[in-house]
This record gives C-alpha cells, structure tokens and sequence, in this order.
C-alpha cells in the first residue's frame, strides 16, 4: 500500500515537473517532427523511394528523440539532491527508478505515439500499416527509456557524460530498431507481422523486469 | 517499542581512503538514544564523507556499521534515518507543500502533519509558494521541516545551520533538543558552536 503511494507520488511529482518546465516535452517532440520533415525536402520528389525508407526514418527519428530527452531523467535531481533522499527511503530504489521511468515516458515517448501516424502518412505510409507502426512505437519507446536509463544513471556523475552514454545505450538500442522497421516494412506489403511483435513484447517484458535492478545500483554508485 | 528504545547506532574499526589519502582510520564510536554526536575537523578531514559512509551512500574501506544488531544494509535502518545534506534535496519548480507531500509519500508518517512541521519551522502560509520563490535560509527550513514528518530516529546533519539566521539556528536548536528528549539520536557536522541543553553531546574530532 505506501510502497504504490510512493510509487505514484513518484510519477505525480514527474509529470508535474515536467507541465511546469514544458521544453522538457517540446524538445525531443520538437526535434522528432523536424527530422522527419526535413528527409522529404533532402530526398526531393521520390514518393516511392522516401515510401520504402518511412518506416526506418521514423524509427531513427524516435530512437534519437529519445536519446535527446534521456539526460533530463535523473539530471535535476541529482543536481538538486532530490535523488539521494529518493535512494534513502525505505522503499525498493529499483521500483522508484522504473516510477521515474515510467514518468519519463509518458512526458518524452507518448507524444512521438500521438503524433506519429500524421508524420506517416506525410511520408506515405499505406495506412493499413499504421496500426502496426503505432504497435512497435509503444511496444518500442518504453524499452528505450527503461534501457536509457541504465547508460544515464551511470553517466549522470560525469560531467561531460553525452558521448559515453550514446556509446553505452546505442548498441542496445539496435535490437528495437531491426525489429520494429521490419516489422512496419513487413506490414506494409501485407505479410503478417506477428514474429516481430513477439520479440518486442518480450524485449519490453524483459526490460521492465531487468532494468531497474542496474539502474538503481548505477545511481548509487553515481552519488557516491 | 521496547526493543527500538534499546537501538543504537554502533561503528566499529571505520577507515576511509580518498584518492590514496587516508581520511581517517580505525574510528570507533556508539551512540545510544537521546545523544547527539558532533564531528569536528577542518575543512577535508572527511566529517561529510563519514556522514556519507553513515547515510550508506558510500562503503567504509574497512569496519563496520551496526544499527542495533544489524549492519545498516540490511533491516531497519533506512526506514529509522534521515538525512539533509549539503543539496536541500527540493524541487524549486515544485510548492513547499507538494515537496514535503513527496517525502511524506517516501517514508513514515511521523509527529506532524505537513502545515503543523511548517508552523513549526516558520513557514506557514508558505505552502503553496513555488520554492524557487524562497531564500536560501528559509529553502534549509524547509529541508528540516522533512526531518519533521517524517518519523526518523536518526537524525544525519550536513553542516545544518549553513544560511540559517540567528532565530533561525535557534530554532533549529529547539527542534533537535526536542528530537533527543523523545530518544532520537542525531549526528552532525557544524562549524557553529551548538548549545543543546540537556543534552548528551559526544564530539569526535577527525583532524
């Protein structure tokens, strides 16, 4: 009972930062949408060929969106000392990192949900793949925050941590992007999908249970 | 509660090194219910790094820490602690209201509610001021008024009085005489001169 109350106050107190410091959402958001609109200006006028790479161009557009929002997840409160009282509590630091995660993804990766099927169909998708393509976006963002969070809880003592954690997380990142392009690809010629879905349903599964554990004993040793 | 009144806070053989430099070695001490431990030193003679080993943020290179008879790493001991650092451990984006509301969800309630340890600290009618709106010495009250909600036997204070005003140290002084008449335990670190009456006041100098 007070460990789900402070789980949620956890999540609460997120999604209120982040509604009172609102570039924390506009930025990655800003910068997904700006991508995706460049590539048709800088491919010219190739429908079929910029409607063969879509799916890839929004899942690296995502993939780096998402790259771009992880620095502010622990950033602040570790600034500002807020982490080491929320290491302190008696609570399991592993439950309270994946609150903060779970915050962190609702304000960075669900706006790229909303708004990713309008940015398809400008790259011309067929829209009977852009329910698939909604699929792997939420099966697909939730992984890249919750392994994000391992890289930045172990940069997030560095003071010039942004390389190392592009290094650290990209090669994780890879799995998630062959996977859901080929599966938005796939879909998008008519083939059933499901092998690709499962997969991502069990990175995500995986990622949820596994990833907290080293991201709070990376924290700790950050504060140290 | 007979068994928490017999607590106490054991360290036994502590060493620290730092970057090859030995902070301080074979440290021993025990401080029971009602006690207040203050660390002299000057400036790097470890007294924060030894706050850190005590929090459990850091580990001892060599000894032990006892928290009855458990090691702090396991059992109780992080639900019976409290510590305010050096950072104020506040969000400024956030009310003073819904700071404490966040640290209340994160332990146990304690003797006061949220607006009474505001009173308490002088800060009533602060509660839904943004605390980027307050000054340092009033964002410290605040960071205490967390040691009030929350119900914590060991106090750990880094340098607490840091910004404070005369009243505001006096305050302070109040508040932890009380926590030691009730049995909580406190350790700190202060360059002020703390007058505690009534109180047991071990010192232990690091330098």
């Amino acid at each position: 009972m007070s460990l789900s109350n402070a789980f949620f106050a956890i999540i609460k107190r997120d999604l209120v930062l982040a509604l009172r410091r609102r570039s924390e959402i506009a930025n990655p958001l800003l910068f997904f949408v700006l991508v995706i609109t460049l590539f048709p200006l800088g491919i010219g006028a190739q429908p079929h060929l910029l409607q063969a790479i879509a799916p890839g161009i929004i899942w690296v557009s995502a993939l780096l969106a998402a790259m771009l929002s992880l620095d502010s997840l622990f950033r602040s409160d570790f600034d500002d000392g807020s982490l080491e009282q929320i290491l302190l509590s008696s609570y399991p630091a592993s439950i309270l990192v994946l609150a903060k995660v779970i915050a962190h993804w609702l304000v960075t990766g669900l706006p790229l949900l909303i708004i990713a099927p309008l940015l398809a169909v400008f790259l011309g998708v067929p829209s009977h793949s852009l329910g698939i393509l909604l699929l792997t976006l939420l099966l697909g963002t939730p992984v890249l925050s919750l392994i994000g969070a391992i890289g930045v809880a172990l940069t997030v003592g560095l003071r010039r941590g942004g390389m190392i954690l592009s290094l650290l997380v990209l090669p994780l990142y890879v799995p998630v992007l062959i996977f859901a392009s080929n599966a938005v690809e796939i879909a998008s010629t008519g083939l059933p999908v499901s092998a690709q879905i499962n997969i991502l349903i069990a990175i995500l599964v995986m990622a949820v249970v596994l990833a907290p554990w080293p991201t709070a004993a990376a924290l700790k040793m950050s504060i140290n | 509660m007979d068994l928490k009144e017999t607590v106490r806070l054991q360290a036994k053989q502590l060493t620290c090194i730092r970057d090859d430099r030995v902070l301080f070695a074979g440290l021993s001490f025990e401080l029971n219910a009602g006690h207040v431990l203050l660390l002299e030193g000057k400036n790097g003679s470890g007294k924060t790094s030894l706050l850190r080993i005590l929090c459990g943020f850091r580990e001892p290179d060599e000894g032990e820490l006892l928290w009855g008879s458990d090691s702090i790493n396991d059992g109780q001991y992080h639900a019976d602690m409290a510590y305010v650092g050096h950072l104020d451990g506040v969000k400024k984006e956030l009310t003073v209201f819904e700071n404490l509301k966040v640290s209340l969800a994160l332990g146990v309630p304690g003797r006061y509610s949220i607006l009474d340890a505001l009173t308490r600290v002088n800060l009533a009618n602060y509660d839904d001021v943004l605390v980027q709106a307050l000054s340092a010495g009033q964002k410290r009250r605040l960071s205490l008024a967390r040691l009030l909600i929350t119900d914590n036997k060991l106090w750990i204070l880094d340098e607490p009085f840091t910004s404070l005003d005369k009243q505001g140290i006096a305050l302070i002084e109040t508040l932890m005489i009380e926590h030691c008449a009730t049995g909580g335990m406190i350790v700190l670190t202060s360059h002020h001169d703390i007058e505690l009456h009534d109180v047991v006041v071990q010192r232990i100098n690091l330098s």
